[in-house]
């Protein structure tokens, strides 16, 4: 036997990695990869592909293994500790709805689709990168699914979050946003969700759902987000590589980059205004404002990163300015749709308190009190009248990003912002250039989007009136939806506090 | 935080999710492997179809020409979701772990009979491309699948495949005292031995069949029900004649692997064929399509490493797989 050499990780990773595949002979590259050229894509050498985790299978399984027993634990005592007591107020659990409703399904769309790479890449470097990824999305949509059946319990809305996110208006949003990326090719699809979503904003995502749990008391959330971010770290690593790796094989491949990166950003950031709502009005105890984390996350953190892609030729997304002017206004923007529709949708919103006021006015000094706080001081005195307010007439929709069209213009706060295309005959309507012109670059892709509110009046969705609707959206009437003054929630929340009060009074 | 919850009756509103209730008859409290593996897919309301495949949906049941009134049918008997998954290979990796300790402190390879070792190089070292090319079919069917049941099994499948394609190329690398040399040879082998090419071929070819529930038959029950036997048993027992043993401790996770991975084939297989004539059809024809050709394919690679014996030693696997199958409902 010869002596053992010493090996590297870098090393042992490359003998039991790299040469696995081979260039077949009995049947055409193209026949066994035809998916990976016809975005128009150059790569001259997939040998250049660094690989950014440098994990072996034997690796990923003890340390995977690991992490999901020490989360398992702590699911099991959150059950069994009944730990939903401990949350700041039942409010908050509305922000958990929509990570169930919106964001879990998205975990396993990415699972299926890093499959997808995982097959119809020809280079062994990033084929292995996805299928790692691939499972690390199963494992989060799974221990969410976990977590949160404990919740799903005691509260409404989180009942039935597969068959809601196929067909309730709101959770068109995300489901559009990831249609849209597994129907592009592999190469949009990566720069799509591993560099402009998991790169460039997933602070923007996580940190405001994992930051918003851990301040309010929701060690569920808290336990898996962070059990999950460090898959996440090799995530974003993989982004970057991805970018980075299109750029350097062919020069030819920067303007086709840019323009998805451009689409992207919009796209990703567009989703990102209900992530806005949530940090701003349905936190009982605030993290920061979406002003702030904007401010943080993009503008400081993103700047740096487009810097440094410059030297590839890469400049910032276009509209990033729109987004700077947007700041202060689309999270009260977004909170006025779900305040008009709360009886259409399976969380709950409420008046805002004067506490909760003063702490938006400090935050949005230039816009709070003179744009939002006059309505929701009114809709507190129709709701004090018992007329709280409910927009009965359906919501236009942007044809893109699927927002009901309630974004004003960049310049001007106070007008709503209306785009549109013209095409065989029929008008496109969108809620801003962004948006337009991601329509405008592939209108036939985009003329297919399922938009619930045309999907309603053309009888596709369970009958001719709202109530129909909403049992084919399988909402518990009385329960999911509506203020959540009143709602059984609030009363079985009331309950329990009053129980507590009483047991400590006794004491 | 220390609650006192006296006086407080803390009774669940409901005990599971509403899909998981609807399809189980009933609000009762469910297994993690029912919450983690029933209808988390996407089913309805797409919004585009895919550019690379417009005659299809994101998510399509006509991606096979196998029909199933409903796609939840194929559980999983080891009820695997991702955690129990990672917690059970990460158990049988241990074993494997101390194999490789065991051998390597006292050198026992040295132990084996030269001309043995080169038949080793010869047999093993290139079926981590044949793994490989498993990894390939196995997230295919992860991709086109229908149902959350079915593909995260073969997502789990495929990551057991590039998992021992590593521990073999692990073996590569404790033979040659990790200068990756056999494993460089062994490559050659598979691209040009001509014992090897049978199984090449038949590999590349199962990379262009575009109907997954295919490919799982032809991957995961036919070629594996040849080669795993061939490789991981009937080689594996020769070497035994030849001071074999410390091969057959660091080659131990294929074996369990083979026997585990077993049961879910078996019961997706025997699923789908109960569902209907139709698909006892086309699943019969492509075993019989896939099993033969594998047989075939393995036959120069048998007679290579067993010489006369070779032969027969395929025949008598492929019985035993036509047993297996006829077991299953497939029709000879």
């Amino acid at each position: 036997m010869p002596a053992t050499k010493k090996l590297g990780l870098k090393q042992k990773y490359a003998l039991m990695t790299r040469g696995l595949d081979w260039e077949t002979t009995y049947q055409p590259m193209e026949k066994v990869f035809p998916y990976d050229q016809f975005e128009g894509i150059k790569v001259k050498n997939w040998d250049a592909w660094e690989d950014p985790f440098r994990l072996t299978m034997d690796a990923y399984w003890k340390i995977q293994a690991e992490k999901e027993r020490k989360l398992y634990a702590v699911i099991d005592s959150i059950s069994q500790n009944n730990a939903q007591l401990g949350i700041t107020d039942a409010r908050y659990i509305n922000a958990v709805k929509i990570f169930i409703q919106g964001v879990t399904p998205l975990e396993y769309q990415a699972h299926r689709h890093f499959a997808h790479v995982a097959r119809h890449l020809r280079g062994v470097g990033p084929r292995i990168a996805a299928q790692m990824q691939s499972l690390d999305e199963l494992r989060h949509a799974q221990t969410q699914i976990h977590t949160i059946s404990h919740y799903n319990k005691f509260f409404d809305g989180m009942h039935d979050w597969q068959h809601m996110h196929d067909r309730v208006w709101y959770l068109s949003v995300p489901k559009s946003f990831f249609d849209d990326a597994v129907t592009a090719g592999p190469f949009e699809f990566l720069t799509a969700i591993s560099f402009s979503f998991e790169y460039v904003l997933t602070n923007l995502l996580f940190v405001p759902f994992m930051s918003g749990a851990a301040y309010n008391g929701d060690l569920a959330t808290v336990t898996f987000g962070f059990s999950a971010q460090s898959d996440e770290s090799r995530h974003m690593t993989l982004g970057l590589e991805v970018v980075k790796f299109i750029l350097e094989q062919d020069e030819a491949n920067l303007p086709i980059v840019q323009r998805w990166i451009d689409k992207w950003f919009w796209r990703g950031y567009r989703l990102l205004s209900l992530v806005g709502m949530m940090m701003d009005y349905m936190l009982p105890k605030k993290v920061m404002s979406w002003a702030e984390a904007w401010e943080m996350y993009y503008e400081e953190q993103g700047g740096a990163l487009f810097a440094d892609l410059g030297r590839y030729g890469i400049r910032p997304p276009k509209h990033e300015d729109v987004a700077r002017k947007e700041k202060d206004r689309i999270s009260h923007e977004v909170w006025a749709i779900f305040y008009n529709y709360t009886h259409a949708a399976a969380f709950h919103t409420w008046d805002i308190d004067d506490e909760h006021m003063r702490w938006l006015s400090e935050k949005y000094p230039k816009t709070f009190d003179q744009l939002y706080r006059p309505r929701l001081l009114m809709w507190r005195d129709m709701a004090r009248a018992g007329k709280r307010f409910y927009n009965n007439a359906l919501p236009q929709l942007c044809n893109l990003c699927q927002i009901p069209m309630a974004f004003t213009e960049p310049d001007d706060p106070t007008t709503i912002c209306f785009r549109s295309s013209e095409l065989g005959g029929d008008r496109y309507h969108f809620c801003s250039d962004g948006c337009k012109e991601i329509f405008d670059q592939e209108p036939e892709k985009f003329v297919q989007s399922w938009l619930p509110v045309h999907q309603i009046f053309q009888g596709n969705c369970g009958g001719a009136s709202v109530e129909d609707v909403l049992k084919w959206y399988h909402l518990n009437l009385g329960a999911d939806n509506l203020d959540y003054a009143g709602s059984p929630e609030q009363k079985m929340w009331d309950q329990w506090m009053a129980g507590r009060h009483v047991a400590q009074a006794a004491e | 935080m220390n609650i006192d919850i006296q006086g407080l009756t803390l009774e669940p509103r409901r005990q599971t999710y509403s899909h998981i209730a609807r399809r189980f008859g009933a609000d009762r409290p469910a297994s993690r492997y029912e919450e983690a593996s029933y209808d988390v897919q996407a089913t309805t309301n797409f919004h585009h179809r895919p550019l690379y495949q417009p005659e299809f949906q994101i998510f399509d049941p006509r991606r096979t020409k196998i029909v199933m009134a409903d796609w939840y049918k194929f559980r999983d008997p080891r009820q695997l979701y991702y955690g129990t998954y990672n917690m059970s290979r990460a158990a049988m990796l241990q074993a494997i772990d101390k194999n490789f300790d065991f051998i390597e402190e006292r050198a026992m390879l040295a132990n084996v009979e030269p001309a043995w070792l080169e038949k080793v190089k010869e047999y093993l070292i290139p079926m981590r491309h044949y793994e490989w090319g498993a990894n390939a079919n196995n997230q295919l069917i992860t991709d086109w699948g229908y149902g959350t049941q079915i593909t995260s099994a073969s997502a789990f499948c495929g990551a057991d495949r590039l998992g021992m394609a590593q521990i073999i190329s692990r073996i590569g690398l404790a033979i040659d005292g990790n200068t990756g040399d056999t494993l460089q040879a062994g490559r050659n082998l598979w691209l040009n031995a001509s014992y090897w090419q049978g199984v090449r071929k038949m590999v590349e070819d199962s990379f262009v069949e575009a109907d997954w529930f295919q490919t799982l038959v032809a991957q995961d029950l036919a070629m594996d029900g040849v080669m795993h036997p061939l490789v991981f048993a009937r080689f594996d027992a020769e070497g035994q004649k030849h001071n074999g043993v410390p091969l057959s401790m660091l080659s131990e996770f294929m074996s369990e692997w083979y026997a585990d991975n077993a049961r879910w084939v078996d019961a997706v297989v025997k699923t789908a064929i109960a569902e209907s004539d139709a698909n006892a059809q086309l699943v019969s024809a492509w075993f019989a399509a896939w099993a033969g050709r594998a047989a075939e394919a393995a036959r120069p690679l048998a007679e290579h490493v067993l010489g006369a014996a070779g032969k027969s030693a395929v025949e008598e696997i492929a019985d035993k797989l036509m047993t297996r199958a006829a077991g299953l409902g497939i029709k000879a």
